[in-house]
Formats: structure tokens, sequence, C-alpha cells
């Protein structure tokens, strides 16, 4: 079993508000499968630092915008 | 499901298939008599060519209608299948090992390469398993 990861993010919330981008156009964009996308979405999978910066450029928004992580352990 | 998963599933499946049946046509082939005295290296190659063969048809009959930015590997299918190849290659490491014993023991050449086969095939289920589990328990990089 994985451990699961305490990443959390936004992304689905800033698709929303990006009008309404649909997975489909995020992967294009930021050069990963649609699946991927739902992955990172469902915290499945954590990306690479070099693709969550693009996602929060895709967005033009501060890394720390697209992913969170609890300050208490 | 992305297209590399389907690959893992298909791997997965086609050993399940191809392996059992190359055991039973061995033992078939042996009767009543002893292992060692089947003549087992053609069905082996035969199986390994078809088994290579049943992966590249279905893995271009899934392919067929989908689109080409679904179908390349990205780096997360890329992370999985080297986690997966990883794991997978501990067995494999365990066949030769046991294949190295067999040979110092003067052991029939029919176990030497049967336990290598094995080898192979159980480096292919688990490497299939440890994918398929990445892409559907989730894959962590940090």
């Amino acid at each position: 079993m994985v451990k699961p990861t305490r990443v959390t993010n936004s992304i689905r919330t800033l698709r929303f508000a990006h009008g309404e981008m649909t997975q489909a156009d995020l992967a294009e964009r930021i050069g990963v499968t649609r699946q991927t996308v739902i992955a990172i979405e469902q915290g499945k999978y954590s990306p690479s630092l070099e693709v969550a910066f693009q996602i929060a450029h895709v967005f033009g928004v501060p890394l720390d915008d697209v992913f969170q992580y609890p300050e208490s352990e | 499901m992305a297209h590399q998963e389907k690959r893992a599933w298909i791997m997965l499946v086609v050993t399940l298939v191809v392996y059992p049946a190359y055991v039973v046509i061995v033992l078939r082939n042996a009767a009543d008599g002893p292992l060692v005295d089947v003549a087992y290296a053609s069905t082996l190659l035969w199986s390994i060519g078809i088994a290579i063969a049943a992966n590249i048809v279905l893995d271009i009959a899934t392919s067929m209608g989908t689109p080409r930015s679904e179908y390349k590997a990205d780096a997360r299918d890329k992370e999985i299948a080297r986690v997966g190849d990883l794991t997978g290659q501990s067995l494999l490491v365990v066949g030769a090992v046991a294949a190295m014993v067999l040979a110092m023991l003067d052991t029939n050449q029919f176990w030497i390469a049967n336990v290598l086969y094995l080898g192979f095939v159980l480096s292919a289920l688990l490497g299939s398993l440890a994918k398929i589990a990445g892409y559907r328990d989730g894959f962590q990089t940090w």
C-alpha cells in the first residue's frame, strides 16, 4: 500500500475558475496525459517540481496556490 | 485507463495464459516418463515467441483510436515503469542465482533452462502487478 501524500491541490478549482478548462486541455498544455492530470487532482500522483511549476504557470498563480502542504504534523 | 496501464495488463494476462500453456504441454509430452527427457526447447522458444507477438498485437490493437497525446508515455508513466521494472527484476535475479546454483551442481539442463524461464515469467508478473498498483493505488515521488 502506497503511503498517501499530505500534499493537497486546488487544480480542480483553478480549472473551473479558468473558463472551465478541461483536464484534457490542461494535460495538453503541460505535456502529460489526461490520466496523469486526473491522478494529480485525486492526489494519487505527486508530479515532478517542473510539472508542478508548469501547472502553476498555466493558471498564472504561485505554486502555493496550486499545491498546499499542512503546517503541523 | 492510461495506455501504459493497459500495456501492464496485457503483459500480465499474456504471461498468465502462455506460461501455464507451456507447462501443460511439457507435462503432457512427458506422459509418465521423466521430465528431463522431454524435448522442451522448441516449446519453450515458441511460447516466448508467442508471448512477444501477442504483446505486440494486443498493444497495437489497444492503441488504435487512441490519440497520440494519450498513447505516448509521460513522466508519470516512465516513473511507474521504472519502479515496476526494478521490482520485477528482483525475481529475475533470484532465477539467475538459482540457475547458477543448479549449473554448479551439474543439474540437468532442463531444470536450468526452466528455472531461468520461470524467473523471467515471475519477473514479468511481479513487474506488471507493481505497475498496475502504481496506477491504481497511486504513485508518490514527494
